[in-house]
Parts: C-alpha cells; structure tokens; sequence
C-alpha cells in the first residue's frame, strides 16, 4: 500500500500557506547552484516553475517534445484567468474564490489546497503584469474584469480570446531570459521515456531525442512533472494533437500514485465532428448559450434544411425538459442531453452527433448586427472551421473532453509518492476536485509554477544528503536497456494497423463506455474491449521507419501503447466509484430531477491507484477527505 | 475530392531532399489540410511508405507549430489563416497541390516538411523579455495603461513565432517576428528600462542567425496567419535610431568612451 501523508497544515484555513511556508527549510544562495532539478514540459506551469526555479540559482533542465517551449497547449485558453482582486468592489474575497471552487468542484477536493489556490490568485496578476502581459483595460488604464461561469462576482481577468496564449507567452519570456543566463538549459524536441528510482527516490531520467533518435542520461535531485491532461485517451478531444500520457503513466508504473483519473470535464459546445478523418475538437464558449436555442428535428433521419424546418417539428429539448432553466442548464447536463437525443437518432450534421444551436429567435428580437457584434469572433471562427455562417443557418455544436481533473497524486507541497518527483498543473490532481471551473485551470499552473513549487522543491532538497551518484550508476543503464527494449519490440511488431487506427478505436472505447454518462455495464464493457485492443496492437501495428531519426509513427506509438494501459484504469476508477459526482456521472445514481447525486458516506475520498505490476490490477489506495472550514453541502435543486 | 499532392521529402538536414508526388482519393471538402495530410499519411503507411513528417500540434491556429508552403504560399491562399485552419474547400476537385517546408537558411530542414526554428528562441533570449524574479510584485493598477496602448501591444504580441515572415519573405527577412515582440515590451511601461538594449540586441541576434535584411516588400503582413501589422517594423526601426544615437552608458552608469 502507498503511504499517502499529505503533509496538511492545521490551524485556520486563512493562515494555513503562511505557516506552512515558514515552516519550510529553504537552501541557501550559494548551495542552490548544487542542485539539479528537471522540468518535463514547458506549458504554463512548466515554464513558471523551470524560470522561478532557475531564477533562484539551482541547475535547472528543462524539456520538451514540440520545437519551441512557446508550443504548449496552455496557449490555447480563451477565456481568462480568476483572481480575487475585487476590484469591482461586489464583494470578491479570497474566501468567495474558494468556496465557489470547492462548490464547483462538488467537494471532491482538498480544502486546504483550494484555499491556498484562491489566497494566490492575486499574486499572479501582478507577477504576470510585470511581465508585459497586455491584460485588458478600462478606459482609464486600470485592469479590466469580466464574469465567467456562473459565479456572482466578477473577477476574471483577459486579453480578448487568448488569455492562455498571453499567460504562456510571460512565461515562456521569463523562460528564455534564464536560458540566456544560462541557469536553464532547454532540451527542445525532447521526450522524456522512463525515469531512474534509487533508494526510493526519482534521481534522473532517460530522454530521447526526437531528431536522432539518441537515447541520454540524466541524473538530478528532483524531477518536477508538468506534462499536462490525459484527454487524449478519447483521440477527439479539444487538447492538442500531441498532448499525451506517457509522463504520467510512467511515472506510475515507477512508483507515482495516480489520482481519481475517471474525473474528466466534457464541454458542451464544441464544433461537431464532420467525418471519421476529424483529428481534434475546437471548442465554442460557453456564451452563445446566452442568446442561442438549442433544438434538433423532432423526426428521425430528418432531411430537410433547418430553416425549411417548421416550429411544430423541432424539439426544443432542454426548454422542454428543463423549463426552468431551459437552455443554461449547467454543463454537464447540456452535455448529457445532446448526446441523449443524439443516440436517439434525433442528431444532426454528416455523423448525426450534432444539435443546432439556433439564434434565429436572438436575431428577430435584437437584429443580426447586435447579435453578431456580441459574438463576432465566435462566429468567425465557425465559418472559417464549417464553412457555414451563423446568422444564416444555425450552428451544430456538440460536447467534446476537454479537461481532465484527475493527475498524480501530490501531498501539499505538490510531491508524489515517489520522493524528489513533483507534479504541477493539470499533471497533478490537487485542486479542481470532480469538476474545473472556467478560468480556474490558468490560475491553477501559475500559482504552482510561479508560487508553491519554488518553495516546497527547496524544502526536499535541503534534507537530501548530497551524494554522488552520476549516470554510470547501474540503474541508469538498466533503464535505458529497458526504454531501448521498449523501442525495438515497437518496430518489431511490423504488423498492418497504423498506430492513428488503434488511437481512434481506443477514443471510440471511452467515449462510449467512460464518457459524458457511465454506468457499472459500460464501466465493465470498457473494461473488457480495452485488452483486447491493446492485443492487437502488440500483435498488429504497423510502425514505419527506424529508430535513429525522426519518425513521428513511432512516437505515437509510444503514447498510444499508454494511452491503452490508462484507459484501463480510467474505466477501473469510474466502476470503483459507485457515486456521481461533478463530472462523473454514474447512471445508477441520479436525483429525481436528473442531476448528479453524491454519495458522501462512502465516496468523500480521493482514489489513489498504485502500479501492481504488468497485467495485475491497479491496487486501490484512499486518502480520505475532510471538510472542516466549509462544511459539505448537497446542492439544492428545487429552489 | 481527388487530388494530386506534390510533397517535398527529405530524410535529415544533411540528405538531398526533392518533391515526391502523390495521388489521394477521399479528400473532402470539411476536411481541414492538416487532416488531409493525415489522410496522405494513413495511405502511405498502408503502402508501406514511411509517413511524411510534418509540425503540428494544436491545430486551432494559436500554437504556431503547423508550417506549410502550400502553393508558394505560407500557409496557403486563404489570408490570416494558419495551415491547420485551412480546410479543403478552398480547393477543387483534381487540384493539383504543392506543400513544401519553409524555406530559409535560417530555418534547416529537419526531416521532409518540419524545420528548426531555434533561431526564433535564440532572438528572444536576446532581450525579448522584462527581466524579472518571480514574486511580490507591485500593485498592476498603480501603473494605469492607456487602453489604446495595451491593444496595440496585444496586437504585437498576438504572434504565435510560426515564421511565415521569415518563409514569406523574399530575403528571408526575421524582422516582423522581431518588431512584434520588440514593440510589444516597449509599448508598456513596464518595458521602458530595457527598451533601448532590447531592440540593439534582438536585432543584433536576429543578423546573427543569418535571417535577411528587411526591403519592405511587405509579403509578412501579408501572409502573417495573426494579421501583424509591418507598422511595428517601422516602430522598431525609430527605436533602434533612438538606441544607436543615444549615448552608450553601461548598466553601471558609466560613460562608454565614444
């Protein structure tokens, strides 16, 4: 079993980081230089952490697979980031933050962790500030605010559409600044394949490189993981194309508990697929809920255009079915519903998963210039992507994964069960609990980068006894000759299925089985397509090409072989977690008015899954939550 | 949709590369080029043909990884539009198609159509950036910023580093890339302190790299998937005057001898 001591402060939550920190042991100016410390990944909080990092004097590596560090998918948040400024003065607090966080995501987190979260929110406005990151002002040059997601306040800051993309750049510069003074050095066009333990603890790595193919050591006294979501293991999701696993899983394999990976946020809007060719998902916000209808043609196989449709045959099916809130229900239940009528062969679009989203009725009533100036962006976008445009036809949208909650397991100061291994951003599991809230995930990768992580990594390192272990140690070619295996036996299998074939079959598998709603038939079904998918790729898949250059296929092949193995996990978690909660939806436990309905007797744990062994079933670990400073509260749906 | 792709193929930096041509059946018009070029790949790899390697990672148009020639054209025909969201109507049926790497000395090729664009990295490290630490930092409304100026430096920074200036020019020519994030710092108050330092040395790295010099030909606008406006180049060449003409004081306040 894993011993799961998350280090939690006591006394009030409001004190609790303050204290907690001054009771770090910090390393000295002049000893830091001594220390190596590894960054895997470059996005918002891997390019915080390697910067703040290396800013303070240790060695830092930092790796990537894309060209540039300036890739990452951070870049492509649109929306903003939280922090509870109050500058609008309606009430903000640092206490608001954390219980609309911890509400959100339906007390299935840590509340220490949360709380930490919302009291540093502030700090990353002003440090991204002093960066240069042109945040949107008001007219008289102050910073502005919008309100996103359903809370009472706001406090969202942004730069038009791309938050993520102006956040990852400040970043990204106070990156480059320490590569040039040479306190970073940057491995661009880098994976990282397996990591070295000895005596318990992580102390290197063994990279590839993605150009040559070269296999390199690296040894170091923490590794700090900041790799990024798993949505991938559904091949449609709105992450990136290369967004992928294999950091984390195997991390677990080495010994990294892994934390409630059934947890993953669907969200409704997104463009629908247009063929089996599609290769990601691009997301539509939230917004056009606000002035749109969301309908689909009460007859199957309908043929007609959506304007030819008459009012009597279309079925408004969340007004219908929700009248109260009609078209705002929460996300997840749009989600729900659309897929709903969709399996009932109501959908739209050439693959029939799709509902319209109709301003026709906005249009009438506000005319088509005030409608489109409100969404003017949007709308652009969905014409360049479908080729239609909104004012004339309405839009088909559909829900689509897009984060994922779950990560490594991390104690307070963000270590996993494997000591001198750290997780960061959407990599860990800390503080999202069952369900993200919107701008709440920029927040999370800075506050961790820029704040936590520089102060909790130099707290490990100074109880380290400074030893001498290079990269002749043994263990360091054991590993190697293992990744090296690994590759070979890839290439081997020269069978007939491209690894984008099984990749896409594998998204199918979890899409129907651990997708928007699960139930303990699917959870197990999941469970038995999986193993059989993953035989056929060890007995068919086809990958092209040698190991010594370039070679994209093999790569993917790589990810795929654990997106296989996660999946499997994924779906072991969601049957284990006989509840609904957040953005688990289990079928078997509803509310007589359909929402999801949480069991906190038996589930007001985190579920953390230790590696058993190839074939052996994960083995199940709990880390028991407490809610002291907010006390569990079941929503209340009838007023 | 059936089309003829002419595609550059090139084993590593050092090997001989030339254009392969290819045939593709079941392209349709919803499919995005990258899709396409999925779509090529999947064909190759039943052929047994290694798959053409290809940058690429987002495909919304923000990250800037996706790097095509397509028809002479960065990014192709359509304007302010990355590869990744071009899609395939924008073609007819039995078009023949041209996709190659970018192409600059500044910028070799890799492997088929990705290049290497450290260069890019290695002018920010020049100075495209606010020295700073990472913590206590002062209160942002304490430095009001005229809204006007914060769009404008927004518009600057809005470029996601692809290097379609670079491949778009005929000299090969880093200097939007460069104006953008030189204009971006020194637009906001927070990047006057290094002003003058930054633009003498992001350009002094950028005529390292071996990009070419700017003649004002103007292809970066034009074919700049964000929009970014040549004006910023016109911005950082008064900058760099100001700088040249400015009376050398090194960081310790002495005089420099002229």
């Amino acid at each position: 079993m894993l011993t799961l001591d998350a280090k939690l402060p006591t006394g009030p939550i409001n004190e609790a980081w303050t204290n907690h920190k001054d009771q770090l042991r910090l390393v000295g100016p002049k000893n830091r230089p001594k220390y190596k410390v590894l960054v895997i990944g470059s996005g918002l909080s891997g390019a915080s952490a390697a910067a703040s990092i290396g800013a303070m004097g240790y060695q830092v590596d930092c790796f990537c697979f894309q060209d540039s560090p300036r890739r990452a998918h951070s870049i492509a948040a649109q929306g903003g980031i939280n922090a509870s400024k109050n500058y609008r003065n309606d009430g903000d607090s640092t206490w608001r933050l954390f219980v609309d966080t911890q509400k959100g995501g339906d007390f299935r987190a840590r509340e220490q962790n949360v709380y930490r979260l919302a009291e540093l929110s502030t700090a990353i406005i002003d440090q991204a500030v002093s960066q240069g990151v042109p945040f949107a002002r008001e007219y008289g040059g102050k910073l502005a605010n919008r309100s996103f997601g359903g809370v009472l306040v706001e406090r969202t800051f942004y730069c038009r559409g791309e938050t993520g993309q102006q956040l990852l750049l400040g970043a990204y510069s106070a990156l480059e600044e320490q590569i040039a003074a040479k306190s970073v050095t940057m491995h661009t066009r880098t994976e990282v394949m397996d990591y070295v333990i000895i005596d318990g603890k992580v102390r290197g790595v063994i990279s590839r490189n993605l150009v040559t193919g070269e296999l390199t050591r690296h040894v170091a006294d923490a590794v700090i993981l900041a790799t990024g979501g798993y949505g991938n293991v559904f091949y449609l999701s709105t992450n990136a194309k290369n967004c992928n696993v294999t950091a984390l899983m195997r991390a677990y394999r080495r010994g990294a508990g892994f934390a409630n990976p059934c947890y993953t946020q669907i969200h409704p809007t997104s463009i629908p697929a247009s063929g089996d060719y599609q290769s990601k998902l691009t997301l539509m916000s939230e917004s056009l809920r606000n002035d749109g209808r969301i309908w689909v043609p009460r007859k199957e196989d309908e043929s007609r255009k959506p304007a030819d449709i008459p009012e009597e045959d279309r079925y408004y099916y969340l007004e219908e079915r929700y009248p109260r809130y009609g078209n705002l229900v929460p996300r997840d239940v749009a989600a729900r519903n659309a897929k709903d009528v969709c399996d009932k062969g109501m959908g739209v679009g050439p693959t029939g998963y799709g509902v319209y989203l109709d301003f026709g009725a906005a249009i009438e009533s506000k005319g088509a210039d005030a409608v489109k100036s409100k969404y003017a962006n949007l709308f652009e976008m969905y014409h360049r992507i479908t080729d239609d445009d909104p004012t004339q036809t309405p839009m088909r949208i559909f829900p689509a994964v897009h984060y994922t909650m779950g990560g490594l397991w991390v104690d307070y100061n963000l270590m996993t069960t494997v000591p001198g291994m750290f997780a960061v951003g959407e990599a860990n599991f800390a503080d999202h609990g069952a369900n993200r809230l919107g701008a709440s995930s920029l927040m999370q990768c800075l506050a961790d980068g820029y704040f936590i992580i520089p102060v909790t990594v130099g707290d490990y390192l100074s109880r380290m006894d400074k030893d001498t272990i290079t990269t002749d140690h043994p263990e360091f070619a054991k590993i190697e000759t293992e990744v090296q295996d690994g590759i070979k036996k890839l290439l081997s299998i020269k069978g007939k299925r491209s690894t984008n074939s099984i990749h896409r079959e594998l998204g199918k598998i979890m899409w129907e089985h651990c997708g928007i709603s699960r139930s303990e038939k699917s959870l197990k079904g999941g469970l038995e397509k999986i193993p059989a998918l993953r035989e056929e790729f060890f007995n068919d898949v086809r990958v092209l090409g040698e190991d010594e250059s370039m070679n994209q296929s093999l790569e993917h092949a790589g990810r795929v072989q654990d997106f296989l193995d996660f999946g499997e996990l994924m779906c072991r978690d969601g049957l284990l977690r006989d509840e609904s909660c957040g953005c688990h939806f289990r079928e078997e436990h509803v509310t007589p008015e359909g929402e999801a309905k949480r069991n906190d007797d038996d589930f007001a744990f985190t579920s953390v899954f230790e590696y058993a062994g190839p074939g052996k079933d994960a083995v199940l670990n709990k880390e028991p939550l407490n809610f002291e400073a907010l006390p569990l509260m079941t929503r209340n749906y009838k007023s | 949709m059936k089309i003829k792709l002419h595609v550059w193929r090139q084993e590593n930096e050092k090997a001989k590369g030339k254009m392969e041509s290819y045939d593709l059946d079941g392209v349709t018009p919803d499919m995005s080029f990258l899709e396409m070029m999925d779509l090529l790949n999947e064909k190759l790899i039943g052929e047994s043909i290694e798959p053409v390697a290809f940058d690429h990672d987002c495909r919304e148009g923000v990250c800037g990884a996706c790097s095509m020639v397509v028809n002479g054209e960065a990014h192709g025909p359509q304007r302010e539009t990355t590869t990744c969201q071009l899609y395939m109507r924008h073609f007819n049926d039995g078009a023949e198609i041209y996709v190659e790497p970018w192409r600059s000395a500044a910028f070799p090729v890799v492997r088929d159509l990705t290049v290497d664009r450290s260069a890019f990295d290695r002018i920010i490290q020049a100075g495209g950036f606010i020295s700073n630490h990472s913590g206590p930092k002062p209160e942002p409304n304490s430095i009001p910023i005229e809204p006007g100026v914060a769009e404008t430096a927004l518009d600057a920074a809005s470029c996601i580093g692809c290097g379609a200036c670079v491949a778009a020019c005929p000299n090969g020519s880093a200097m939007l890339f460069t104006a953008a994030k030189v204009s971006h710092l020194g637009m906001l108050p927070q990047g006057q302190t290094e002003r003058y330092d930054r633009v003498k040395n992001m350009t002094t790295q950028m005529e390292e790299e071996g990009f070419g010099s700017c003649r004002n030909y103007a292809e970066c606008e034009a074919q700049c998937p964000k929009g970014i406006s040549i004006a910023f180049i016109g911005r950082m060449n008064s900058d760099y005057l100001k700088a040249s003409l400015a009376e050398p004081v090194d960081r310790r306040g002495k005089m420099h001898a002229q």
